[in-house]
């Protein structure tokens, strides 16, 4: 018999306790797995994207609108490409499903964001056609919108000049993502900044955010520097980051979910370490004898030790693994449940911090059980002592 | 019958120190569940009930037509004077009505424990009438702010959360200086914000009107009668709801998201509870094989063996329970947090761990040991006694 083959045997020699055990472990991973993804997207944001733009919004506040007057003065700015901006709308489908809906200028945020993928011709018609709207792969999927479509949309913020909050545009694209990453945040509505302000009973030529492309080798942090220093001490103080700052100040808004989530982690992993150790320490008590046996026929006390620590491992690694591919599963569950509004990647990230955690698994319930294997005196443990 | 459970489980409790460890296996996994799905639901009763208090139904919210929130609102002044003056509003003690016109903007402040994201905070611009309308706002430090001038006072939660809002600090905002000169407490929401005079706000803001006007409702048919006449009038688009509806609507759709992720966590970690306590029960069981074959050698009936077995398993899950309730009390109640309420701002709470809680997280517990005691308690009645008996 293999030393592989002796560990198996080992394992199987009280199925219940293994089964169970195994089980035990596998539910502590898909908890594990799942959460641990949910903290990376409340702590990291999204982080494919690049530092080659800049967000400006007022530093008051993003929620207060900052002129779109300001446009040349940043276009002025040396290290900044192209400017384009972006005003929240308030959209809101059919009675009270919120949608993230902006009036942006079409020509410039086309060549801000090379990022959304579209016909050149779909393009054109958004910035040839007023009363225009794109939409993302996502949100056309979730609500079955086709192109040529006259889509209702209302806003909670913005009644049109006759006071109707109800708004009509025509769908003239749909856009999705260049890479994976980008097409999961296709859930947003574009419509037209120009349209909008010709129809809008007040709020016109006003913008929430100016989004700035940075020139091959320009400092952003220069760039920030001076941009914030033009506007200070006027009403309409500037605050300049990067994108990835802006998105990662947006979703600690939420709050403390991570600490949330930590405390949880802590509870599912000490459990489970009392758990299988548990498991471990009596599974050698009641083998005493037998442990004693394999010495005598000549297995040194390190050989023992690594054949109880081979059986911990085992456990772990089969729980831990299976545990982490129903998160995955789960995980992609969710995103489809939702239509990809609520995303739970279980990806590269959790899976290593996933196996270093099933790593540190094994050896902290197999240790000391194992220990105490190498430790044994023949004679004491034949003796039954 | 009832003498035969008694003494087996007596015999079974008794030998519980001997094999301490796999006990403890029970109680320990118990308390994990317990503790984390009391604490996620204080959680949502902490939020919910810090919104509840801010709404009373005797009195009523003004907002655009459409809004959802104050923050997407809008009001023009005439709009504000023609809604004060509207009949169903109750008078003040100077003949006045009582209502106040209250424009809310959002400011950026940085948490405590972080160094430069900043987070939304409401600020709220009121006339001297807002307080009248809640008596429950009291300051604790400093003064009112004057009117005129560029002065805030700041809720005790926010200033618990957030960095440089100490009294007598200078907030910058729109290219000048406030500054704090009082601090207040309320219970509620408002304290989540920070207040100042409305007149002041509108310049700074360059805005001319409000977000919401808040009044005191006359008697029991006031609200429909001021409903009636704002909808009648059609200078107007207007909502009107009393502000406990207003506030409980906002807390839906939190106690929703925290309701999904703490049935989905508790119910995966009571999975893993249930194989652990199974795991344990059938070790406890196969541990004294021995001695219940013996007992059903001399007469006792499999009943009272699946009765004492189910017992024991249930009493380790009550101690689990309790000690995870008193883990989540002392740990989490009270402790205070920040999230994003409607209007985009943060609205700061504490976890309030509830009688009801621990009594839901309690039985929880039961049925997890019911769960994990019955089986093996059913394999120790039926195990032949001969089997038992020789079994090494």
């Amino acid at each position: 018999m293999t030393r592989a083959g002796f560990v198996v045997a080992n394992l199987f020699r009280k199925k219940t306790r293994t089964i169970l055990t195994l089980l035990s472990v596998t539910t502590a991973f898909l908890l594990f797995g799942l959460l641990q993804s949910l903290s990376h997207v409340f702590n990291a944001g999204a982080d494919f994207v690049g530092a080659t733009r800049l967000v400006t919004q007022a530093r008051v506040s993003f929620t207060q609108p900052l002129p779109v007057g300001m446009l040349p003065k940043l276009e002025a700015v040396p290290g900044v490409a192209r400017v384009t901006y972006s005003q929240w709308f308030g959209g809101v489908w059919q009675t009270n499903t919120q949608v993230f809906t902006f009036a942006v200028d079409a020509p410039s945020y086309h060549d801000v964001y090379p990022e959304w993928v579209m016909p050149e011709d779909q393009w054109k018609a958004f910035t040839a056609t007023r009363t225009a709207m794109l939409a993302g792969r996502l949100l056309a999927d979730q609500y079955g919108w086709k192109v040529g479509q006259k889509i209702p949309l209302s806003s909670n913020i913005y009644p049109q000049k006759n006071g109707s909050k109800s708004w009509e545009f025509d769908l003239v694209g749909i856009y999705d993502g260049k890479d994976e990453n980008w097409k999961k945040q296709t859930n947003a509505v574009f419509i037209n900044h120009d349209y909008f302000d010709e129809a809008t009973l007040f709020g016109k030529d006003r913008t929430n955010f100016f989004i700035i492309k940075l020139a091959p080798g320009a400092s952003g942090e220069a760039v920030s520097k001076t941009i914030d220093g033009m506007f200070e001490n006027s009403p309409d103080e500037t605050k300049t980051q990067t994108e990835k700052e802006f998105n990662l100040g947006f979703v600690k808004q939420i709050g403390d979910i991570g600490l949330m989530v930590r405390w949880i982690l802590f509870a599912v992993f000490f459990t489970l370490l009392l758990v299988v150790g548990n498991t471990m320490a009596q599974s050698v008590r009641e083998r005493v004898p037998e442990l004693a046996v394999l010495k005598t026929l000549g297995f040194s006390d390190t050989d023992v030790l690594g054949l109880v620590l081979a059986e911990a491992g085992a456990l772990c690694v089969a729980g831990g693994l299976l545990g982490l591919t129903l998160a995955s599963v789960a995980g992609g569950m969710v995103e489809k449940a939702t239509g990809g509004q609520f995303q739970l990647p279980v990806d590269a990230f959790v899976w290593s911090v996933g196996i270093a955690a099933i790593l540190l698994m094994s050896i902290a319930v197999g240790l000391l059980p194992a220990l105490r294997a190498q430790r044994l005196k023949i004679v004491d443990a034949l003796a039954g002592r | 019958m009832f003498k035969q459970v008694s003494a087996i489980t007596g015999i079974n409790l008794r030998s519980i120190p001997e094999r301490w460890a796999s006990s403890l296996v029970i109680v320990i996994g118990l308390a994990g569940v317990v503790a984390v799905f009391t604490a996620l639901l204080a959680m949502a009763t902490g939020f919910e009930s810090t919104l509840k208090a801010t709404g009373r139904s005797d009195e009523a919210i003004v907002m655009r037509g459409g809004s959802d929130a104050e923050i997407n609102s809008g009001l023009d002044r005439q709009s504000d004077d023609l809604i004060e003056q509207a009949p169903g509003i109750r008078r003040g003690a100077d003949g006045k009505p009582l209502a106040s016109a209250e424009m809310l903007a959002i400011a950026e402040l940085v948490r405590k424990d972080d160094v430069k994201n900043g987070a939304n905070i409401a600020l709220r611009g009121v006339e001297p009438t807002a307080f009248a309308l809640r008596p429950q706002l009291k300051l604790v430090d400093g003064r009112n702010f004057s009117l005129g001038l560029r002065e805030l006072i700041v809720g005790r939660g926010v200033q618990r959360q957030f960095k440089g809002i100490e009294l007598g600090k200078v907030v910058r905002m729109r290219g000048s200086d406030w500054t704090v000169v009082g601090v207040f407490e309320s219970g509620d929401a408002h304290e989540s914000e920070l207040w100042t005079d409305i007149n002041v706000a509108r310049t700074t803001f360059a805005r001319t009107g409000s977000s919401s006007v808040l009044a005191a409702l006359e008697g029991p048919d006031g609200f429909d009668k001021l409903k009636r006449a704002l909808a009648a009038d059609p200078r107007l688009t207007v909502d009107v709801e009393s502000q406990r509806d207003y506030f409980s609507g906002q807390t839906k759709q939190f106690r929703q998201t925290i309701g999904v992720l703490a049935g989905l966590v508790t119910a995966i970690m009571a999975l893993g509870a249930v194989f652990a306590a199974l795991n344990s029960m059938y070790a406890a069981v196969a541990a004294r094989g021995k001695e219940i074959a013996t007992l059903r050698a001399i007469g006792f009936g499999g009943l009272p063996v699946v009765a004492s077995v189910m017992i024991e398993a249930l009493l380790l899950a009550l101690i689990g329970g309790l000690l995870g309730a008193v883990i989540a009390y002392v740990l989490f109640d009270h402790l205070t947090v920040s999230t994003l309420g409607q209007n985009f701002t943060q609205v700061v709470f504490s976890f309030k761990v509830t009688p009801e809680l621990v009594f839901r997280g309690l039985l929880m517990s039961m049925i997890i040991g019911l769960a994990g005691g019955l089986l093996p308690a059913i394999r120790a009645a039926r195990l032949p006694v001969t089997v038992a008996l020789r079994a090494s």
